[in-house]
C-alpha cells in the first residue's frame, strides 16, 4: 500500500512539473506579451516595464525563478491588476469555483447514483427505459445550454431564485445544478452497467437463493462493488467540472477563479494564467490521487494486479 | 421487443444525423438569406414566414446562422477528431505492439495526460498564438486522442497473441508486413467506432472555446458564438438562443445514441 501511494505521489509530481513546465514554455515562446498595446510604447518605458516583471532576463533564468518562487507559494504579482498578487485574486476567486464544482459534484452523485442503480434493479422495465432515456437526454444537455436556460426560466420568467453575482447562499444553486446535469447522467450511465454485471454475478445468485430480500441485497452485495467503476470517473470528472464551471462563472457572472483565467488568457497577463493552471492543474492531481488511492483500496482484484506489476 | 425498440432509436438517430447534415450542408445555399447579411430595419425580429427562426441583434437570419454555425461546429470536431485519430491509432499500436518498457512508458505519459486540465490548455494554445480555425481543430484532436489509444492497444495486444499471427511469423513475414496486412485491418474497426464516441465531446468543447469569446471568431460562427450571442439577448428575444441551443441538443443527443449503439455492437469482440 505505501509503496503504491509513494509511487502515485512520485508520479503527480512528475507530471505537475511537466506541465508547469510546457505551460511557462508555451507563454513566454508565444508572439506578443503583455504590453502590446494599440498604441506603440516608448522603448525606454518598455524596457522598464519589462526589467520590473524580470522579463527581459534570459528564458531559463525566469524559468528557473518561477520554480524557485512556486515552491515557496510565490506566485507572483498579476501582470494587468495593479497592486495584486495572484495568490489574492486566485484567493478571492477559488472559493467560490471550489464550492460550485464541490455542489456540483455532490448533487451529481446524489441523482446519479441512484437513478442508475435504480434502472438496474428494474433492468428492461418501462422504469429503466424512462430512466435510461433521461440519461442520455441529460448527456446531450452541456452547462453551456442549461445555464443561460435556467436564467431565462428561474430568474427571469418565475423569479425563483437570482440569476447571477454572488450576494447569497441561493446564488450557487443555478450554477451547481447546471453544472452537475451532464456528470449526473454520466454517472447514472455508468452505475446501471456496472449494476447489471454485479446482479449477473454467483455471489448475488448465492445471496439471493439464502432469501435475502433486495434492499438488503442492494446495500450489501451489489452497491459496494458496483460503485467502483463510478470511482474512478471520478478523476477524469475533475477536468470536465473545471471546463464547465469556465462557462457557468461565465453565465452567471460569479467572481470565481475562471473568470479571472479566462481574462487574463484574454489580456495576456502571463503570471494570472500561470497560476490558474498551477491551481487547476494541482486540483486535478489531487483528486486522480486521491481516487487512484481509494481505487487501490476498494477493489482487491486491482490491488494484487498492482502490487504485482510493483514487484 | 427489446431490439425492435433499440433498432427504432437507432434508426430515430441516424435519420437525425442525417437531416442535421444534408441540413447544414444544403441549406444555407437553399435559404434566401446570407449569414453575414446585415439587415438593420429588422433586428430582433420574431420568428416568421420569412424568417422562421426569426433575426439577431444586427437583423441576421438565425436559421440560416444556426446552419452555418452547426456546419462549422460540425467541420472542427470532425477534423479534431481525424487528429486524434492520426495520433492515438500509432501510438496505441506501437505501445501494443513494441511491449516491455517503450509501452509502459508511452502509456504512462498517456495516464498523465488524462489528468491534465484540457480546454484549458486548448485555451493556452489558441490564446497565444492567436485564434485561427486550424489551431482549434488541431489542439482539440491533439488533446483527443488517449481514449482511441488506450482502446488501439488493447486491440492490438490481444491481436499479438492471435494464432495466425504466431503463423506468420513462423512462415517467415517481416515485422512490417504482419502490421499492415493482419494487425491494422483487426484494429481499425475498433478505433473507427471510438473515434465516433469522441465527436461529441469535441462538439461540447468546441461550443465553450468559442463561448468563452476564444474559438471561433466573427464574421466566422459556430453554435458557441451563436448561443453566447444568444444569451445577451435572451431576456428581450428568446429564439436567438432558443434554436442554436436546441440545434447542439439534438445533434449531441443523435451522435450519443449512434455512439452507444456501436459501442454496444462491438463490445462482444472487445471482451474476448
Amino acid at each position: 500500500m505505501a509503496r503504491f501511494v509513494l509511487r502515485r505521489i512520485a508520479f503527480m509530481l512528475i507530471t505537475f512539473w511537466v506541465v508547469i513546465s510546457v505551460a511557462f514554455l508555451l507563454l513566454r515562446l508565444a508572439p506578443g506579451g503583455p504590453f502590446d498595446g494599440d498604441r506603440r510604447m516608448p522603448p525606454e518605458v518598455e524596457a522598464n516595464l519589462l526589467n520590473a516583471y524580470n522579463l527581459d532576463e534570459p528564458l531559463y533564468i525566469q524559468y528557473g525563478r518561477y520554480v524557485w518562487d512556486l515552491l515557496r507559494f510565490d506566485l507572483g504579482p498579476s501582470i494587468k491588476h495593479h497592486d495584486f498578487t495572484v495568490s489574492e485574486l486566485i484567493a478571492a476567486g477559488l472559493p467560490v469555483s471550489l464550492t460550485v464544482g464541490a455542489l456540483a459534484l455532490v448533487i451529481a452523485l446524489v441523482l446519479g447514483v441512484p437513478i442508475g442503480s435504480i434502472a438496474a434493479f428494474r433492468h428492461n422495465s418501462w422504469l429503466d427505459n424512462c430512466l435510461s432515456s433521461s440519461t442520455t437526454f441529460g448527456l446531450a444537455l452541456p452547462p453551456i445550454v442549461t445555464g443561460p436556460l435556467f436564467v431565462l426560466l428561474f430568474a427571469v420568467m418565475l423569479q425563483w431564485l437570482p440569476a447571477g453575482g454572488m450576494d447569497s447562499a441561493s446564488s450557487l444553486i443555478l450554477p451547481s445544478i447546471a453544472l452537475a446535469i451532464p456528470h449526473a447522467a454520466a454517472i447514472a450511465k455508468l452505475m446501471r452497467g456496472s449494476c447489471i454485471d454485479t446482479l449477473g454475478q454467483n455471489h448475488i445468485l448465492t445471496a439471493r437463493s439464502k432469501g435475502l430480500n433486495s434492499v438488503r441485497l442492494a446495500i450489501h452485495h451489489v452497491l459496494p462493488s458496483a460503485m467502483i467503476p463510478v470511482l474512478s470517473f471520478l478523476g477524469p470528472a475533475a477536468a470536465t467540472l473545471i471546463a464547465g464551471s469556465l462557462v457557468i462563472e461565465e453565465v452567471f457572472s460569479l467572481p470565481g477563479l475562471g473568470r479571472y483565467f479566462v481574462q487574463g488568457a484574454l489580456n495576456r497577463d502571463y503570471t494570472l494564467v500561470m497560476g490558474g493552471v498551477v491551481v487547476y492543474a494541482g486540483l486535478i492531481l489531487l483528486l486522480n490521487f486521491v481516487v487512484d488511492t481509494l481505487y487501490f483500496r476498494f477493489d482487491p482484484r486491482i490491488r494484487s494486479q498492482k502490487q504485482s506489476e510493483a514487484l | 421487443m427489446k431490439s425492435t425498440k433499440q433498432g427504432f432509436g437507432l434508426r430515430l438517430a441516424l435519420g437525425t444525423l442525417v437531416c442535421v447534415l444534408v441540413l447544414v450542408v444544403l441549406g444555407p445555399m437553399v435559404l434566401p438569406w446570407e449569414y453575414q447579411e446585415i439587415d438593420w430595419d429588422n433586428i430582433n425580429q420574431a420568428p416568421s414566414m420569412d424568417h422562421w427562426f426569426g433575426t439577431d441583434a444586427s437583423g441576421r437570419d438565425v436559421l440560416t446562422r444556426t446552419l452555418v454555425g452547426g456546419r462549422v461546429s460540425l467541420i472542427v470536431a470532425l477534423l479534431a477528431t481525424c487528429v486524434s485519430f492520426l495520433i492515438g491509432v500509432p501510438w496505441g499500436a506501437t505501445a501494443g505492439l513494441v511491449g516491455g518498457r517503450a509501452d509502459q512508458f508511452m502509456m504512462r505519459i498517456v495516464d498523465g495526460m488524462y489528468a491534465l486540465p484540457f480546454v484549458l490548455i486548448v485555451i493556452l494554445l489558441v490564446v497565444l498564438f492567436g485564434r485561427n480555425v486550424y489551431l482549434l481543430f488541431v489542439g482539440l484532436g491533439a488533446v483527443s486522442w488517449l481514449d482511441i489509444s488506450r482502446i488501439v492497444r488493447g486491440q492490438t495486444l490481444v491481436v499479438r497473441n492471435e494464432q495466425y499471427i504466431l503463423a506468420a511469423n513462423a512462415l517467415g513475414a517481416s515485422q512490417v508486413w504482419i502490421v499492415w496486412k493482419h494487425v491494422l485491418p483487426n484494429i481499425i474497426g475498433t478505433a473507427f467506432v471510438y473515434a465516433t464516441l469522441t465527436i461529441p465531446g469535441v462538439i461540447i468543447a468546441e461550443s465553450f472555446i468559442s463561448f468563452l469569446g476564444l474559438g471561433i471568431q466573427e464574421p466566422q460562427t459556430s453554435l458557441g458564438v451563436l448561443i453566447a450571442d444568444g444569451t445577451k439577448e435572451m431576456h428581450s428575444s428568446p429564439w436567438q438562443l432558443a434554436f442554436p441551443a436546441g440545434f447542439l441538443v439534438i445533434t449531441l443527443l443523435a451522435l450519443n445514441k449512434v455512439g452507444d449503439v456501436l459501442r454496444d455492437s462491438i463490445s462482444g469482440t472487445m471482451e474476448r
